[in-house]
């Protein structure tokens, strides 16, 4: 009984090995040979087409859209929400009673489905019959349906889903913030330091690898970005807001290429490797540290 | 001067209220549009969005219920994330155990492995895993579906239980063995009661996680029996759209019950939040 201890260990860890094999592993890896195919998802007849795949996307110009609109998503993502996420946290660390309080507020659309924001968003603001849009027309100010622009629509996705995420760094930052050891602030204090200089001197410092691993985070977020596009216009109006991910999932249920999908699938994972690498280098570092 | 200082700091206190207070408004402003609304009619909402309703319309609320089929929605809901969350907490408490120290060879290379699968984009395998289940007659199965569900949020669980079993003594698990207890025994009695915070931590995390879920269950969950509630919602948007009234009050019966639950479960929330992404 005492010999087979290890033994036991192995079959502890077994289910959660098992499933995460049968669902990401393996299919990741049919993924990648589908990539070289032209199947269709239904025919048992296969064909081996080498980088043909791959060769026509490089020739098309939705998919040179998406991976721009990923890119828009990307910069938008690092700029806006780390922003209002870095100061918020900055003003709720000054806040002992409330910060609680203002913490359940701003954290009420993230913890909302994004199917549910989603249609809240194009009922209640973006819509030109019944939503703010229409009040801002009776103003005066005609801005049109800004979902229903080439231009724009990308913007109006993107609006969505940082009101959803914003909240998220602001809790991570504070908690990080929480961290910085008390006798530096005070000292900081001490030497007269004012709000900016205590930020830009002790505090951002002492959370660089936070912030660096948000970054990361929100790297890989931005080429997965799925949802708010899918809900809000579905890649169009003629493929303006066609992100990597609506782009495969099109391919592969719209289309019927999966080979195809599959090929687009593997590139959004390119960029998420990379992404995952560098978090996987941090967080080891952090964890020898 | 002591005064001008009071004064001055007087004023950058409500200077940071009223800017925390602006972020509020920004986050509850249109949730809080969707409740006023969900009381009047459609010809009100399109005449002012913005007006307080006359009457309280809460046939709006029983249209809502029986179009958006909400019975069955809120039924298969639960079961989906029920499932999910019974699977993490079982796989990934086991596996954050075994995890946690050294007690098997190559644990390295599977925190490694989950890692990765923790960042792995869903259309890396979606495509394959479709067709895969379309051909076992798995789509529109709600336990098959809270598989995948599980698969996904498993990673982040097992780092959350692992941390949570490397902060049990381990004078506490070897005195138990010199008793003379067996590696079942001392998951139960001993590992059990310590790390409970983090299985409701993880329950909570992942049951939120699952409820909201979009890609996974919108692919895999199709035909009208099997909708889970936002599901169900959505399809009213295609065919109930044009009542205005009738969609906000929808809107709010799943947003109602979710801000309640979070309300309630904020403190595990926000710790799972903060545990996953902050080392120490």
């Amino acid at each position: 009984m005492k010999k087979k201890r290890l033994n036991y260990n192995y079959l502890l860890i077994a289910p959660a090995l098992m499933i995460s094999a049968c669902i990401i592993l393996i299919p990741g890896i049919m993924t990648v040979v589908y990539s070289f195919t032209d199947w269709n998802g239904l025919s048992p007849n296969v064909n081996f087409i080498g980088f043909r795949n791959f060769i026509e996307l490089f020739h098309d110009k939705i998919f040179y859209k998406a991976i721009q609109n990923n890119l828009i998503w990307t910069v938008l993502f690092l700029t806006i929400p780390v922003c209002i996420g870095m100061l918020a946290a900055m003003l709720l660390l000054t806040r002992k009673k409330t910060r609680s309080i203002y913490q359940v507020a701003f954290l009420i659309p993230y913890v909302l489905a994004p199917s549910v924001n989603a249609m809240l968003w194009m009922n209640v603001i973006f819509s030109p019959v019944a939503g703010i849009i229409s009040v801002i027309r009776k103003i005066g100010f005609d801005l049109g349906s800004p979902l229903a622009n080439m231009k724009t629509a990308i913007y109006g996705c993107a609006a969505v889903d940082i009101w959803h995420y914003w909240s998220y760094l602001t809790v991570i930052y504070l908690a990080a913030l929480r961290q910085t050891p008390t006798d530096q602030v005070e000292a900081a204090r001490l030497d007269g330091c004012n709000g900016w200089q205590l930020f830009r001197y002790i505090y951002l410092p002492n959370i660089m690898s936070t912030v660096t691993l948000m970054f990361v985070m929100i790297t890989i977020g931005s080429f997965l970005a799925f949802d708010y596009v899918k809900l809000m216009t579905g890649g169009g109006p003629a493929h303006a807001t066609e992100v990597l991910g609506t782009y495969a999932y099109s391919f592969a249920f719209g289309s019927m290429k999966v080979g195809k999908a599959a090929a687009v699938g593997l590139f959004i994972s390119f960029f998420g490797l990379i992404a995952s690498f560098i978090y996987t280098r941090i967080s080891k570092k952090e964890e020898i540290q | 001067m002591e005064t001008r200082s009071k004064k001055k700091s007087i004023v950058i206190n409500i200077m940071i209220h009223v800017a925390l207070l602006f972020l509020a408004v920004i986050c509850l402003a249109p949730i809080a549009l969707v409740l006023i609304n969900s009381f009047k009619t459609n010809t009100e909402i399109v005449a002012n969005p913005l007006s307080l309703p006359t009457i309280l319309h809460l046939e709006n609320y029983i249209g809502a219920w029986e179009t958006g089929n909400f019975t069955v929605g809120f039924l298969n809901s639960i079961k989906l994330t029920g499932c999910t969350v019974i699977i993490v907490l079982i796989t990934s408490s086991l596996a954050g155990y075994v995890l946690s120290g050294k007690r098997i060879k190559g644990s390295g290379t599977i925190l490694m492995y989950f890692m990765m699968a923790m960042t792995v984009p869903i259309q890396l395998f979606l495509f394959p895993l479709y067709y895969a289940y379309a051909k076992m007659n798995l789509i529109g199965n709600i336990p098959a579906t809270s598989v995948i569900l599980a698969a996904l949020y498993m990673p982040l669980a097992v780092f959350l239980m692992r941390t949570y079993f490397l902060n049990v003594p381990k004078e506490l698990e070897e005195s138990a063995r010199m008793d003379g207890a067996g590696t079942a025994q001392v998951i139960w009695h001993i590992m059990r009661p310590v790390v409970s915070p983090g299985l409701i931590t993880v329950a909570i995390l992942v049951g939120l996680q699952s409820w909201n879920e979009y890609l996974i269950s919108s692919t895999f969950l199709q035909g009208q029996k099997k909708f889970t509630a936002t599901l169900g919602f959505l399809a009213m948007q295609g065919s109930f759209g044009s009542d205005m009234g009738i969609m906000m009050a929808a809107a709010f019966i799943l947003i109602g019950p979710i801000i309640l639950f979070f309300v309630c479960t904020q403190r595990y929330f926000v710790d799972g939040m903060v545990s996953g992404a902050i080392k120490g």
